[in-house]
């Protein structure tokens, strides 16, 4: 009874119950095929709740992660005249992909605690633990990490890009590029309030090969030997072919 | 066209693949390299990572040599006997570059000394033959007949093989040393080794220039099929959709390049070759002089 009673409680405590996201995605699948050249993924949806509209407005903020990796840092530096990697920096989480999407400035919609706790914004995705005493500056690495990726596509934020109506109905669209990586891409969609996340709700997009890829990469793995022997193959097919089609054209 | 790469996991265009393959398969044709000196820096230049790169280029090659090399076969410009006594060499010296390659990677900065190898090696092959066929030119201008070769030291070493193809009677050390020594460069450098193999040839062996370029890309097949099932097993980095792309382009612009070469005379084309040697070479090493424009650089993390 005590129990329950703690639970009840909690339940009431999270302002979270009181308002809840209803999601609708354009696809929760992405298939990478032979032509694949970059998607784009629509999230819609609206907000349930019981009480009346609160006074205070509703932000929005939408996140679509990729596979984190392991990622070293590589700094060069000038010695002897010419440019070498000096210093390096091993990062133990980046995503591979990251977008954000949100109704208003990032820095109005999410307080600086909820995003230390939930780790939305870019800089707090990436997590580098135990970087080693020789590296002075290890915030330089991961802000490069932030700038080479914002550069090719892969890390986006899109402030101000999701729409909004009447506190309940809210839609964007986040471009996938075409370096996409296969993995679960974990999507998390934040209902703010002054700064202060009122719901969480989670779910999975779901990124694969298929066709030719996945078979390909499969092979590939699977067995490397018999993968090499087929590239060969090719290979000397493909020679001996054009060899043979100039002679044709030569001799006519 | 936007293509998917399964292994490389980047999407790229198709026709610009194929226009890249075909203008280093002109060059391959022309002048018996490879071209993975040429093609291994695009491709990283379009996006291509720097690992399946290299492993794709390697298969990329053989295709290309091949093609080039059933060319030069018809034209009867292959030395076989030539071809297997260097090739023997290139695997002994490949083997050995793997242990040199693997121990300087232990030290670090192995990235490092291949650009310098490149600068260095092509900076002095070039500049030594553009400065020996610009003097041949002129030579040929002024209408002195060339020098007949001398006997020197090497007509004096034992165990002598007759090479006929080549016009050749010489001791078959010369020729396993050059082998071992370029398959070692081969290894630390990650390329077929025909742009050193080809003026060594030229000026050490004193082949003459017709039969080095197809005897070249004999020895060249064998080298980077090699190399390729070695990347394919150990780090699964050859990208079969990215070598058809480049080996389409590759095979055709191989045959193109040996009508060229045909038709030029000896001192041109090696002219020319040691232009591009030149022009690589410079390239590399204004990249280590010049202040990049960024200076970090994301890399995977080895060994996990």
């Amino acid at each position: 009874m005590r129990r329950l009673m703690i639970l009840l409680f909690l339940v009431l405590a999270l302002p979270a119950a009181s308002e809840e996201v209803v999601l609708g995605l354009s696809k929760d699948k992405v298939a990478i095929t032979a032509t694949f050249d970059g998607s784009e993924i629509l999230v819609f949806g609206a907000v349930k709740r019981e009480a009346p509209i609160s006074e205070e407005p509703l932000d929005v903020i939408v996140a679509i992660a990729g596979p984190t990796e392991p990622v070293v840092v590589r700094r060069k530096e000038k010695r002897f005249g010419i440019w070498v990697n000096t210093e390096a920096l091993e990062v133990d989480e980046a995503p591979s992909f990251y977008a954000i999407a949100t109704t208003g400035p990032l820095d109005q919609v999410l307080s600086n605690v909820e995003d230390l706790r939930h780790k939305v914004t870019i800089p707090r995705a990436i997590r580098s633990v135990g970087a080693p005493r020789s590296v002075a500056d290890a915030q330089s690495f991961t802000d490069a990490i932030i700038r080479i990726r914002s550069d090719n596509g892969t890390y986006a934020l899109q402030e101000g890009s999701v729409a909004l109506d009447e506190q309940t109905l809210f839609r964007t669209s986040i471009k996938l590029p075409s370096n996409l990586t296969e993995g679960i891409y974990p999507t998390r969609i934040f209902l703010t309030r002054q700064g202060k996340v009122v719901s969480l709700f989670e779910t999975t997009i779901d990124v694969q090969k298929v066709g030719l890829e996945r078979w390909l990469y499969n092979l590939s793995r699977e067995m490397p030997l018999v993968y090499g022997l087929m590239s060969l193959a090719i290979a000397i097919a493909a020679g001996w072919g054009a060899s043979a089609a100039f002679q044709v054209l030569r001799q006519r | 066209m936007q293509i998917y790469l399964p292994i490389a996991e980047v999407s790229v265009n198709a026709f610009l693949l194929l226009g890249l393959g075909g203008i280093v398969g002109v060059l391959s044709g022309m002048f018996g390299v490879g071209g993975g000196f040429l093609m291994t820096p695009l491709l990283f230049f379009i996006g291509i990572p720097p690992a399946v790169a290299v492993a794709t280029e390697a298969n990329q090659i053989v295709a290309s040599s091949f093609s080039g090399v059933l060319a030069h076969l018809r034209r009867k410009t292959v030395d076989l006997r030539m071809g297997t006594v260097l090739l023997i060499g290139g695997l002994i010296g490949a083997a050995l570059g793997v242990v040199v390659f693997n121990y300087l990677k232990s030290l670090g900065q192995v990235d490092l000394l291949v650009k310098l190898c490149y600068v260095v090696f092509l900076g002095i092959i070039g500049a030594m033959m553009f400065i020996e066929s610009l003097n041949a030119i002129r030579r040929s201008k002024s209408g002195t007949p060339p020098k007949r070769k001398k006997h020197n030291w090497i007509h004096k070493l034992p165990f002598k093989m007759r090479f006929r193809t080549s016009g050749l009677y010489i001791s078959v050390i010369p020729p396993v040393i050059v082998g071992i020594c370029v398959g070692i460069l081969a290894a630390i450098m990650g390329v077929g080794g025909g742009f050193i193999m080809v003026p060594a040839m030229i000026y050490l062996l004193g082949m003459p220039t017709k039969v080095v370029v197809g005897t070249s890309l004999f020895q060249i097949i064998f080298v980077t099929g090699f190399t390729t099932l070695l990347h394919a097993t150990t780090n699964f980095t050859v990208d079969v959709a990215l070598a058809v792309l480049l080996l389409v382009g590759g095979v055709i612009g191989a045959q193109i390049g040996t009508t060229i070469g045909t038709k030029l005379k000896a001192e041109q084309l090696r002219i020319l070759l040691a232009i591009m040697v030149l022009a690589v070479c410079s390239k590399l090493a204004l990249d280590l002089l010049i202040m990049p424009s960024e200076l970090y650089s994301i890399g995977a993390v080895e060994g996990h």
